[in-house]
């Protein structure tokens, strides 16, 4: 029996008169890496928010393993993390001392090791007393996916992790993430525009519209379904019916 | 609390102030700058004035306090606004902190910022104006402690603010203090304030705090229950001024502002 490791129930969040999630429930289980796609200002980003308890739901829950995010901040978000395109890690410290920094906030055992482990595994090493603002944005994606996986998160939320990236890093990135779901057990949620991304790595999709989950699905299935040749036409044909 | 988080975000802003030179001088730079035209402007009054003839450490001295807090306040402030210019404030909110230990850790941090600017002021006032801020002696202690827990309160208001408005409300940061300044009577005694507006002065410790000053250096006096009288606002203060923060913070994932917040 799947265990479901995340439970959105009836979730909404209206902003003034806007309803950015309107009443949406799926469960995640254990183990899985889920895509959440949509057009921009669909709701996936609030969404993603309310599951981090950085945005509070006008009504419904979010439960993680088993507790409210409302009520269980702190203790569930030490299992968590979470990387976007959006938000950065501090320009002047070095990659070495921000990854010491969220080391120390998450309370990672064996720091130093840590470090040097998921250093090794992201080709970081020979860039860890450099600044991270003075890396190519290739190279800061990298720091930042290393902070996400500093804790060894049991659930990853993965906003664009390969946004303006060039091919070839975006691929390592993909294969790492494949890597680390594989070995860790690790419960992801994927928010991209990169279908190819997402027939890759996702073992399902949701389809987000206006604030709905609109489909959901194995990416094979919904390509069936929809009779057409791949996820971004699936994607086309939802956005723009 | 976990002193492991608290520890880890003043580590990330004892990193900032490590790394650079320019910032460590800019830290020193401005209080130096304040202590050394307040006392050349001590010392003209002095030579030019029988009034002032007995008021040089004072005035200095309340400029070097005054300097204390103004380097506490906007330290709490600036800290708050590395995260939010360095685009780091999602981060933080997605990670483990609570919001008592980021007030933590920001107040400890604030405080070696602030020492780091005004130790070297301090420090010169004795050798080039003949004034030692330590004449104020053991109450020097408490006078110091009131100050600081004011320029913190000051900072928890304007990063509440900046928490409900983002950083458009930056300017409020920068300004905060010298709104109060007029009324907190650090340079002249509160009799000098019109009645009405020594009423509303005395709702704050500042004057208790520098009246208390002028009281010890002048007449060598320490009057305990303007020490107590500030401590005591501050206290209210303090303890309302973090009520405001988790206000904003609670507002701020209300308004969903938590997600995005960046330049």
């Amino acid at each position: 029996m799947n265990i479901a490791t995340i439970e959105v129930n009836n979730l909404a969040k209206r902003f003034k008169n806007a309803l950015a999630v309107n009443n949406i429930s799926f469960k995640i289980n254990k183990g899985t890496i889920i895509g959440l796609l949509g057009p921009n200002g669909c709701g996936k980003s609030t969404t993603i928010g309310m599951m981090l308890g950085l945005i509070k739901p006008t009504s419904g829950t979010v439960v993680i393993n088993g507790q409210n995010i409302e009520n269980n901040r702190t203790s569930l978000l030490e299992k968590m993390n979470f990387i976007s395109p959006y938000i950065e890690l501090p320009k002047k410290l070095t990659v070495e001392e921000n990854l010491k920094v969220y080391g120390r906030l998450y309370g990672v055992k064996n720091l130093e090791g840590k470090i040097s482990e998921i250093m090794e595994k992201l080709n970081l090493t020979e860039f860890k007393k450099r600044k991270t603002g003075e890396l190519s944005s290739g190279q800061k994606n990298r720091v930042s996916l290393a902070k996400a996986l500093v804790n060894d998160p049991e659930i990853l939320f993965l906003d664009e992790p390969t946004a303006s990236l060039d091919p070839d890093v975006g691929d390592n990135i993909r294969t790492f993430i494949e890597d680390f779901a594989s070995k860790k057990g690790a419960t992801i949620l994927l928010a991209s525009h990169n279908m190819n991304e997402v027939e890759r790595l996702c073992h399902e999709v949701m389809m987000m519209k206006d604030g709905k989950i609109i489909d959901k699905g194995k990416s094979s299935d919904l390509i069936n379904k929809h009779g057409r040749k791949n996820l971004e036409e699936v994607f086309l044909k939802i956005v723009r019916e | 609390m976990k002193f492991h988080r608290i520890y880890a975000l003043s580590l990330r802003h004892l990193y900032v102030i490590r790394s650079s030179l320019p910032r460590i001088l800019d830290l020193i730079y401005w209080p130096t700058i304040q202590i050394v035209l307040w006392g050349f402007i001590s010392k003209f009054f002095a030579t030019h004035s029988d009034f002032y003839n007995h008021t040089v450490g004072v005035i200095l001295s309340a400029a070097i306090l005054y300097d204390f807090l103004f380097r506490s306040s906007i330290s709490f402030n600036m800290l708050f606004l590395e995260e939010i210019w360095s685009r780091n404030f999602t981060n933080l909110f997605v990670s483990p902190l609570k919001i008592s230990e980021i007030i933590t850790a920001l107040t400890a941090t604030a405080l070696l910022r602030t020492l780091i600017g005004i130790i070297p002021a301090i420090l010169l006032a004795a050798p080039f104006f003949g004034v030692s801020i330590f004449n104020l002696g053991p109450s020097l202690i408490l006078l110091f402690l009131s100050l600081y827990l004011f320029g913190i309160t000051l900072g928890l208001l304007v990063t509440s603010g900046l928490l409900r408005y983002g950083p458009a409300f930056e300017n409020v940061a920068w300004s905060s203090l010298f709104l109060l300044a007029p009324l907190g009577c650090v340079y002249y005694p509160l009799s000098i304030l019109p009645d009405w507006l020594q009423i509303l002065a005395k709702g704050l410790p500042l004057v208790y705090i520098f009246e208390e000053v002028r009281s010890i250096l002048l007449n060598n006096v320490v009057n305990y229950s303007n020490i107590l009288s500030a401590l005591i606002l501050n206290l209210i203060y303090f303890t309302s001024a973090v009520g405001v923060f988790y206000l904003a913070f609670s507002g701020a994932r209300k308004r969903g502002t938590l997600i995005n917040v960046g330049e």
